[in-house]
């Protein structure tokens, strides 16, 4: 320690490096071409699976690694590094799927839908959002009815994150009556009769991240793969938001640090009127700004980290954090194309994906307003 | 099949590398260490002997502290035990007295192989692996890119390529082997590999653990002595060789090549 504490040490900067070769080696010479194809290769599951990059965070028993909080946000931060948000976000969609079957999930389930996953075998996602219902998670209207020992399953859900290729969705359904006392958590296998997908759907950003719309047509689920009890699911889904708004956090911030870097590069080698753009004041101010943006959102989303990782609730301070994070990103995104000048529109430089890829990151797992809402009525 | 592998800790290779004041030695305030690519070789390689013919696999590293995240990557990858010899007496010595001081842990442990990198990629002097050697009096098999045990464990096969030939040696055992590029893919360290590291041992020792005497050691003692450093020139500008056609084109690249780059 060098008298104030640092909340990266030795086995951290171990998990960094392995991460960054596996990003280097597996990822970075094949991502360009991912984007434009729309899709990474499936065996990128299994090849994370192997380095143990999958299983951060997770129980040995269910084949994870233990970690603290700051071990799962560094390999995060050099997955970021690929320069592909979709990758990211595809290969990380266990982190939403997974969370709910640890936190409400009983053993038989967590020894059946884990294990697969973190070995890179199986893919999970998680299914909440809509056609009608996006913020408004209480109102969602996939209906599941029991029958003996099945749930029969009708509806649909929108914009899933691996749904192309998901074998197994973490749904929410309603179960019960009206509002959030009527939803449960159900996880439905992709090979269940009368769960169909859509296409991969078209998106601004995240291209290599095969978005997808999911149709229940009476879907035979078994009782088994309830998570928790009938109407648990919406308090699940509220816990794993949490989660899910530290990960976006952390994108934001690591998207703003790439556009900053690569920013700096191309201001001391571009130049206009025969200097080099780091000569003119303007550009040297805003490059000022961008870097104490990213810094201060990255100490703050830490320190909220730190936090939620010693067990302490912060529904607030994360919805703070994301919204920040977002806010400084979509700034220094912007600027940095500035900086770029045409080149910046241009798809083989990496600010123009860091600025498409940037825009998803306020909207999804709870929306600039909904944080906003959120932080009103806590300080109100 | 007990073996033994050395490794240093360097600045990473993307690191820009920039020279102190005093002339002699770099800027260390920003560098990211990282274990010696050359010594992944040999740890990969060990790991790989130690998978098919058993033992185990010591990993010695020498210098500051931080060396120790060097030592454990390697023990995350599968290695089994780890020493760092760390004095403050080391600073400043020569590659010399850093062979001199692993000798002295190496020499009362078992081993069948002993693995160093063929060369530092930061001073590239590639010294410690032959010193090593001799000071354990065991033979040298240096730049070796293809290592065989003998099914017994008595002898070793090695190929060493040169000149786009390739050298095929047997030796018996216990031998030191320097490390080439080829050797091997190295693995990465697993997570939970990293986990299961911060559990094994690690013993840090001193020159007076060794046996040996702090004045044979240090900038004082040095045999080489580094008298300046200077940066690599700055790349030059590119040139454009005119000419309307390809023919005149070629004949203007043969005379640059010829007057100005003197290579032909
Ligand atoms: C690329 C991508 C990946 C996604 N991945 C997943 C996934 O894996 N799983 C999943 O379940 N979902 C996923 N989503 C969905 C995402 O979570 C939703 O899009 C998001 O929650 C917003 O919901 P909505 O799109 O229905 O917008 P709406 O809820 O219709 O909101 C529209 C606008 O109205 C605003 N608004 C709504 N309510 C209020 C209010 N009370 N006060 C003020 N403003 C309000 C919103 O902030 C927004 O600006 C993904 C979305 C995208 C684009």
């Amino acid at each position: 320690m060098e008298g104030f504490q640092e909340y990266f040490g030795e086995t951290h900067h171990m998990v960094r490096e392995t991460v960054r070769r596996f990003v280097e080696r597996e990822i970075r010479p094949f991502v360009d071409e991912w984007e434009e194809q729309g899709e990474f290769p499936r065996n990128l599951y299994a090849k994370a699976g192997v380095a143990g990059i999958l299983g951060i965070g997770y129980p040995e028993a269910y084949g994870g690694s233990d970690g603290d909080i700051f071990v799962k946000i560094a390999a995060a931060e050099e997955l970021m590094r690929c320069g592909s948000g979709g990758v990211a976000a595809g290969l990380g969609s266990l982190d939403i799927g997974i969370p709910p079957i640890i936190a409400l999930g009983d053993d038989d389930q967590k020894s059946r839908f884990i294990p697969p996953v973190l070995r890179g075998e199986k893919i999970s996602a998680l299914g909440i959002t809509e056609p009608d219902a996006g913020s408004d998670v209480a109102n969602i209207r996939t209906r599941a009815v029991r029958k003996n020992d099945h749930y029969v399953v009708n509806g649909s859900k929108m914009f899933i994150t691996s749904g192309v290729r998901a074998n197994q969705l973490t749904c929410a359904v309603r179960t019960g009556g009206e509002g959030y006392g009527g939803i449960s958590l159900l996880v439905i296998e992709s090979d269940t009769p009368g769960y169909s997908v859509s296409k991969t759907l078209k998106k601004m950003g995240w291209w290599a991240s095969d978005t997808a719309q999911i149709f229940f047509e009476d879907c035979r689920v078994p009782a088994t793969n309830l998570l928790g009890n009938e109407g648990q699911g919406f308090y699940g889904i509220m816990e794993n938001f949490q989660n899910e708004r530290l990960q976006l956090s952390v994108m934001a911030n690591m998207t703003a640090r790439m556009a900053l870097e690569e920013s700096l590069k191309y201001a001391r080698e571009r130049k206009a009127f025969n200097r080099p753009l780091s000569g003119f004041q303007v550009t040297r101010h805003k490059l000022a700004d961008m870097a104490t943006l990213v810094e201060a959102s990255q100490e703050f989303t830490y320190r909220v980290a730190a936090r939620i990782g010693t067990g302490k609730t912060q529904i607030k301070e994360i919805s703070m954090a994301k919204n920040f994070a977002c806010m400084v990103s979509d700034r220094v995104t912007y600027d940095a194309v500035q900086i770029h000048g045409g080149f910046g529109y241009m798809r083989e430089y990496l600010v123009e994906r860091l600025y498409r890829d940037n825009r998803i990151l306020s909207i999804g797992g709870g929306t600039q307003e909904i944080m906003k809402e959120i932080i009103s009525k806590i300080i109100l | 099949m007990n073996i033994i592998v050395c490794l240093k800790q360097v600045p990473d290779t993307e690191t820009q590398i920039k020279i102190g004041s005093d002339r002699q030695s770099i800027v260390t305030d920003d560098i990211k260490w990282v274990m010696n690519p050359y010594d992944e070789y040999g740890v990969e390689e060990a790991l790989r002997l130690k998978e098919k013919h058993g033992g185990e696999v010591t990993v010695v590293g020498l210098g500051p502290k931080r060396v120790t995240e060097s030592i454990r990557t390697a023990l995350a990858m599968g290695a089994d035990k780890g020493i760092l010899i760390s004095d403050g007496a080391l600073d400043g010595s020569d590659s010399l007295a850093h062979a001199k001081a692993i000798a002295a842990a190496i020499k009362d442990l078992q081993y069948d192989l002993i693995f160093t990198g063929q060369r530092g990629v930061d001073d590239d002097l590639g010294i410690v692996g032959a010193t090593l050697a001799e000071a354990l009096n065991i033979p040298q098999l240096s730049l070796i890119v293809k290592v065989e045990v003998a099914e017994d464990g008595k002898s070793v096969k090695v190929q060493r390529p040169i000149e786009g030939e390739t050298l095929v040696i047997t030796s018996t055992l216990p031998a030191l082997i320097t490390a080439q590029k080829g050797l091997n893919e190295p693995r990465y360290a697993s997570l939970p590999g990293i986990m299961k590291a911060k559990k094994k041992p690690l013993a840090e020792k001193s020159l007076a653990d060794l046996g040996l005497n702090s004045a044979d050691f240090g900038a004082g003692a040095r045999k080489m002595k580094i008298l300046e450093l200077t940066p690599p020139p700055a790349r030059e500008a590119g040139k454009i060789v005119p000419g309307e056609t390809p023919q005149e084109k070629a004949a203007q690249l043969a005379k640059l090549l010829h007057d100005e780059a003197k290579v032909l």
